[in-house]
């Protein structure tokens, strides 16, 4: 048993759950900040797919792995306008539109990756992210290799923490957030477009989206395929909970999960061959769900979430 | 100038127009696609048709994979209407093929093997939407989450059986063994694939409907959902109607599930479902949560998926098309619903 254990808890241990974290972090924050303004994102699970695959074929067609994640960026931000439109400026049921979105937008993936490559017998790759290690940094024991030996796009998930905890709590646009998510009359009142304010947060969320999908079909797989993202968006969603709308907390909730998914994965290749794989697998979505049970009775979440706002309404 | 009014009732031709508005819009978006594929759109959508109800064998075709939809359908509608977001219909259709599987494989008389199938499936199915259900009535977890998160859970489980116990040993196949013949669903249509389950599923609706208008717990499902402040006040035990509906909704899942193992497959696969469950939203939707309205909104989308195979074979548009159609159908739905809200009013300027 303690050799398992041993073969669990190598170096490359940790660096795998930086890795797992990084897309999850980034949809996560993505969809915070959706949800602090007032909107749930449901259409996450599918615009990480459109994501994934826009990116992974503008890379594929150009050469450039930074223009790839311009353009899943921008199709995040596209999705995100998109919902935006149906739920801030038309004011539809947020949970409805979502599924429609993601529904759109993985049907979209599919044609367009269907039409543009073709059904070849072995898929096209890129040559994905490679990994840059930080002078210095890097050669810190344990901690250097596991974090600053890591893709590019994982040190954008690193800033991209703090960044969105000081853009949130410190910055008059951040406040305007959080005021048209909790109180959208007083918001209006006090003069800041609640309609303005939650298009930008759904836009700012699907770029965060657009991110985490690139890293999947760029950095992890080097390709795109249709289970691509396979329940992370949906993952990101109860990680918002967990992490109780809280940038910091919700990162962390980030790490928590991918320390459970990477334990999987190292339980599926360790000897543990009498337990189906399929068991392992199961494991993060089981914890998330009892997490969830264990966190959401007191969870506090933004108060106007999933109501729609119009002025002229009392 | 024009201007947007509250509308306090609407017309009755509201429910056919509205569902024929987003699918005509549907059609016309989704028609830059297949020029952007390079076919004739009129063809491709001709095409589309012939295929799925041109002749009386393509109406078979479509109305055998009409049923799964009716009922996910079905299942969605009635969890919508107490706004319990029943989003696992999918997991709970795996559950309930699973269940009947089991019990299609044990030797008996074939009625009664249909009949203990068709109570299996049911039961996984429910059991599968009770967790939801009661982890928003007693930890206040959100349902759509946990039930797109439990989707997951039952495929990964769906796959560890095919892949172990129920693997063919013989082929190696990640298939589970056949039901015994005996309780194949009997062919209605000798030359086609019309079963038994297809006429189930049709029956379903109107029971269902009667069930959602004229019984206690139809009314009791639709004021939780309507106002569910209201509903507590009148003295309704809103938790137990949410744990009522979800059985209810996970049953309806879980026949989807049976149909499709006693009817079709006669086995269950990794790929038993094409996403009936998250169709069955769609479905609920374009019927505006009307179990009649489930029928014809199921078979339009049996129609779109037959139909696009077809077309993918003689126009070379991917048939993903058919998925982007079910999207789009949604989205335009929910904006055509905005008209039952609100009318657009011309305003005189002179007044």
């Amino acid at each position: 048993m303690s050799a398992v254990f041993e073969q669990i808890f190598q170096v490359g241990f940790l660096a795998a759950i930086i890795r797992i974290a990084t897309p999850l972090a980034l949809a996560t924050l993505g969809e915070m900040f959706s949800e602090r303004a007032g909107v749930l994102n449901l259409g996450i699970e599918g615009i990480m797919l459109l994501c994934a695959m826009t990116g992974f074929t503008a890379t594929s067609l150009s050469g450039s792995l930074w223009l790839g994640v311009l353009t899943a960026v921008l199709t995040g931000m596209l999705m995100g306008a998109l919902h935006a439109l149906f739920t801030v400026a038309l004011g539809l049921s947020q949970h409805v539109c979502g599924i429609g979105v993601t529904l759109f937008s993985s049907g979209l993936a599919y044609f367009l990756y269907r039409l543009i490559f073709g059904q070849q017998s072995v898929p096209p790759s890129i040559k994905g992210f490679q990994t840059v290690p930080i002078p210095i940094l890097s050669d810190i024991p344990v901690l250097g290799p596991a974090v600053f030996n890591q893709f590019a796009l994982v040190y954008v998930a690193i800033i991209a923490i703090p960044l969105a905890a000081f853009v949130l709590y410190r910055t008059p646009w951040g406040l305007s957030v959080r005021m048209v998510g909790e109180n959208p009359r007083a918001a209006d009142s006090a003069g800041v477009s609640v309609i303005a304010t939650r298009f930008q947060a759904v836009i700012l969320g699907g770029a965060l989206m657009g991110l985490a999908g690139a890293f999947l079909s760029m950095a992890q797989f080097n390709a795109f395929t249709f289970g691509v993202v396979s329940g992370r968006g949906w993952v990101a969603i109860a990680l918002v909970v967990f992490g109780r709308w809280d940038p910091w907390r919700s990162a962390g909730a980030a790490l928590l999960f991918a320390f459970v998914d990477a334990l999987q994965l190292r339980m599926q290749a360790s000897g543990l061959g009498h337990i189906p794989y399929e068991a392992f697998l199961m494991l993060p979505f089981i914890f998330t769900i009892v997490a969830m049970a264990v966190m959401s009775r007191n969870a506090v979440a933004p108060s106007a979430l999933l109501k729609p706002f119009r002025r002229e309404e009392r | 100038m024009f201007r947007l009014e509250v509308r306090t009732s609407t017309p009755a031709w509201f429910n056919l127009a509205l569902p024929l508005l987003a699918i005509v819009a549907t059609l016309v978006l989704c028609s830059g696609l297949i020029a952007l594929a390079g076919a004739g759109v009129l063809e491709s959508y001709g095409v589309m048709f012939t295929a799925s109800l041109g002749d009386s064998y393509a109406i078979t075709e479509t109305l055998v994979r009409a049923a799964p939809m009716i009922f996910t359908g079905l299942a969605v509608a009635v969890a919508f209407r107490a706004k319990f977001w029943n989003i696992g219909a999918e997991g709970q259709l795996l559950a309930g093929a699973v269940a009947s599987c089991f019990v299609g494989a044990i030797p008996m008389p074939g009625p009664l093997a249909m009949l203990l199938m068709a109570i299996a499936g049911a039961a996984a199915g429910a059991a599968v939407a009770l967790v939801p259900a009661t982890l928003r009535v007693k930890f206040k977890v959100d349902d759509v989450v946990s039930s797109l998160l439990l989707n997951s859970v039952i495929y990964y489980a769906l796959m560890a059986l095919i892949e172990g116990p129920w693997k063919d040993s013989f082929s190696g196949y990640p298939i589970s063994p056949p039901i015994e013949d005996s309780a194949n669903f009997p062919v209605l249509i000798e030359g086609t694939r019309l079963h038994l389950g297809v006429v189930v599923a049709l029956i379903a609706a109107p029971l269902i409907w009667f069930l959602i208008v004229r019984t206690t717990l139809g009314f009791r499902i639709r004021v939780t959902g309507e106002n569910p402040e209201a509903a507590r006040y009148g003295g309704i035990n809103v938790e137990r109607v949410l744990i009522s509906t979800a059985l209810l909704s996970g049953a309806l899942a879980g026949l989807a599930g049976v149909g499709e193992v006693g009817g079709v497959h006669f086995q269950v696969m990794s790929d038993i479902s094409p996403g009936y469950g998250y169709s069955g939203i769609v479905v609920a939707m374009l019927a505006r949560l009307n179990p009649f309205g489930v029928v014809p909104a199921a078979i339009f989308l049996a129609a779109v998926m037959t139909g696009a195979e077809a077309m993918s074979r003689a126009t070379g548009v991917p048939a993903f098309l058919s998925d982007v159609i079910q999207g789009t159908a949604l989205l335009a739905m929910l904006v055509a619903l905005l008209f039952t809200a609100y009318r657009v009013r011309r305003v005189g300027a002179a007044r």
